[in-house]
């Protein structure tokens, strides 16, 4: 557990970066700091790490002061992840994941042996090792920053905008491969991101900063996105919070229909299809809708990419309520394809199936606030 | 075509355009060589320590300045133009000057390898503190985060960053000892500065080429094969270059 108690950053022109923060952020646990720019989001960070020194205030991890070590023996036990990754441009991949082990004294070999297995661990082939960071591409580097972050297996992570300067795709992959990682390390992070989207994401806790560097609301992602605190902190997490807020609403079993399909690299009948089939593979996953009628595919031809919409996404079952309703939403024939944990074709949901479970969960949630 | 054919014989009528004496001849360079072999070849050893040594000493003065000058912004400035200052100041007055300024004796043979370290040290100031001042403010984030000691991240990041613009400074420094040297030759330092001055000496009425000749020609060589070496030096200190490049 990392506690930051009445921490103060006045920097020596004055400019308060950090007023007061006290919070938790507890063991195993994902926390992150999310705020717009110059909240203080970076100080706070660095001064876990000792990078900046507080004015005032303490900040123990484990229940030791930060300040009971010297600086450099410190930082070896705390993994750091930054933008750009920081990689040493003059070290092959595998050494510069290993740095930690080399300095902590670590045998050569046992270091790269292990070095290795974290490369694997985040996604970059063997062929990688060899290579320097100048030959990689920015979301390969970044996966090498976590990999050194990980080497001496430090019980704590701080990672400050790890996944900022990597285009979308790249960034929810990192991000996806992110949690898997944590799931199996737990280890204790404090996350930092101005990206509200990503805190929702990532965070077990999430802590809003304001300008001024003072703690706004301290919460779990759900309960920030249903209860801002204040005007600051409801304009900062945004306008579609009710929408995203169903990323975290299970309701009850989405209520499928069975629906009839065609296979995919088969004919269409010669009798026709209703005006939308769902189109599933050998294995019985969907891959998409089929039209027919007039302006569809006609009897006899086939059922190839040419004719599939993949438009729509898939909701799965025992998933967000979130999911449920994009997948209605997508879907052309407006049937919202729901398959269950390995991506089979389970059945279809109807919108207005999905709104009854969103509207029964509110009421519950509503009721179950008056009463906590 | 008709110039290229009558280019053989321009080596013939040079000394033809010259001064008559034979042994004057600038083409008679290989004899002189010969003729003097152990001699030349101590003066070219000379030269060469007199060449490296210098800039080893310098780069090592050089280090520490040029960290200060890449961390404090407020110091390079005023850095700069100190060295700068020190590289116009002509090498025959350094040399006169450094031993009354160091107390040593006025023919002392320290008094040349100083002035020598003096220029190197000007010229590498610089280049330490842009090689250092090339390394990403991420990297140098990361590695004191990692846990680097101060120390420990001036030499095995900071410094091995810095490699490729340090090398370039160092060709430079080689290079221009080399003909500085040539320089203390002639107030009698032993090195190939010596072939020069006899040469003058043995001007009499006309000119004597042959040792003017050898020592430009083994100033070039040298000047050339130190420059590889440096060269070679900085390829095998950066093999991450060479990979990023192909
Ligand atoms: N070395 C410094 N000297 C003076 N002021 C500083 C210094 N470093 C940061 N600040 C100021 O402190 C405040 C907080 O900076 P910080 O870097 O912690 O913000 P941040 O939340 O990380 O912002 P961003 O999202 O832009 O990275 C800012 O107003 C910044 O200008
Ligand atoms: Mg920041």
């Amino acid at each position: 557990m990392i506690r930051f108690d009445h921490v103060t950053k006045r920097y020596p022109d004055g400019t308060v970066a950090v007023d007061g923060l006290t919070l938790e952020a507890p063991t195993g646990r994902i926390t992150v700091f999310v705020g717009p720019s110059g909240c203080g989001k970076t100080t706070s960070l660095r001064m876990v790490n000792r990078m900046i020194e507080p004015t005032s205030g303490t900040i123990t991890i484990d229940d030791r002061d930060v300040t009971s070590l010297p600086p450099h023996e410190l930082r070896r036990t705390i993994g750091y992840v930054i933008q750009h990754a920081g990689l040493f441009p003059h070290r092959t991949v595998i050494d510069n994941v290993a740095t930690v082990p080399f300095l902590l004294g670590t045998d050569k070999k046992q270091a790269r042996a292990r070095a290795a297995e974290l490369l694997e661990r985040v996604g970059l082939p063997a062929h990688f090792a060899r290579r320097y960071p100048a030959q990689l591409s920015g979301g390969q580097q970044q996966r090498v920053g976590v990999a050194r972050a990980l080497a001496a297996d430090p019980p704590v992570m701080l990672m400050d905008e790890p996944f900022s300067a990597v285009d979308p795709v790249v960034r929810e992959q990192l991000q996806d491969q992110f949690l898997q990682l944590q799931e199996e390390l737990g280890k204790t992070i404090v996350f930092v991101t101005h990206d509200i989207d990503e805190a929702i994401k990532l965070g077990d806790q999430i802590a809003v900063m304001a300008v001024g560097g003072h703690l706004a609301q301290l919460s779990s992602p759900a309960d920030l996105l249903a209860r801002p605190i204040d005007a600051f902190v409801a304009g900062f997490v945004g306008r579609d919070r009710g929408y995203r807020a169903l990323g975290f609403a299970r309701g009850a079993a989405l209520p499928t229909t069975p629906e009839p399909t065609v296979r995919f690299g088969e004919r269409v009948p010669p009798g026709g299809l209703e005006e939308w089939t769902l189109v599933v593979d050998d294995t019985d996953q969907p891959q998409g809708w089929l039209r027919s009628g007039p302006s569809g595919s006609p009897p006899g031809s086939p059922i190839d990419d040419a004719a599939l919409f993949r438009g729509g996404t898939l909701a799965t079952q025992g998933g967000s309520l979130r999911a449920a309703l994009d997948a209605c939403l997508s879907s052309p024939s407006g049937r919202g394809v729901v398959v269950d944990g390995d991506g089979r074709l389970e059945g279809t949901v109807h919108l207005d199936a999905v709104t009854d479970l969103i509207a029964s969960r509110e009421r519950a949630e509503v009721t179950g606030g008056a009463d906590g | 075509m008709a110039d290229v054919a009558y280019l053989p014989g321009l080596p013939r009528m040079l000394p033809a355009l010259l001064p008559a004496d034979d042994n004057s001849s600038p083409w008679r360079f290989p004899q002189y060589f010969a003729d003097h072999f152990s001699e030349v070849m101590g003066w070219l050893w000379a030269h060469t320590w007199l060449s490296v040594v210098p800039v080893i000493a310098g780069l090592i003065i050089a280090l520490p300045i040029g960290w200060l000058a890449s961390r404090h912004k407020w110091a390079y400035p005023p850095m700069m133009t100190v060295s700068g200052l020190l590289y116009t100041i002509p090498s025959i007055a350094l040399f006169v000057l450094v031993p009354p300024l160091l107390g040593l004796d006025p023919l002392s043979p320290l008094q040349v390898p100083i002035a020598l370290t003096v220029y190197s040290v000007a010229l590498l100031v610089r280049v330490v503190a842009d090689g250092l001042g090339s390394v990403s403010e991420e990297t140098l984030q990361a590695a004191t985060a990692i846990g680097y000691t101060p120390v420990g991240r001036f030499f095995t990041v900071e410094l091995p960053i810095a490699v490729p613009v340090i090398t370039a400074g160092l060709r430079v420094a080689v290079v221009a000892n080399v003909s500085i040297v040539a320089v203390a030759g002639t107030i009698g330092m032993v090195n190939l500065g010596l072939l020069f001055d006899q040469g003058f000496k043995l001007s009499t009425d006309t000119p004597y080429y042959p040792p003017i000749v050898l020592g430009l020609l083994l100033c070039v060589l040298l000047a050339l094969v130190l420059d590889l070496l440096v060269i070679l030096l900085g390829r095998m200190l950066t093999p991450w270059r060479k990979a990023v490049r192909s």
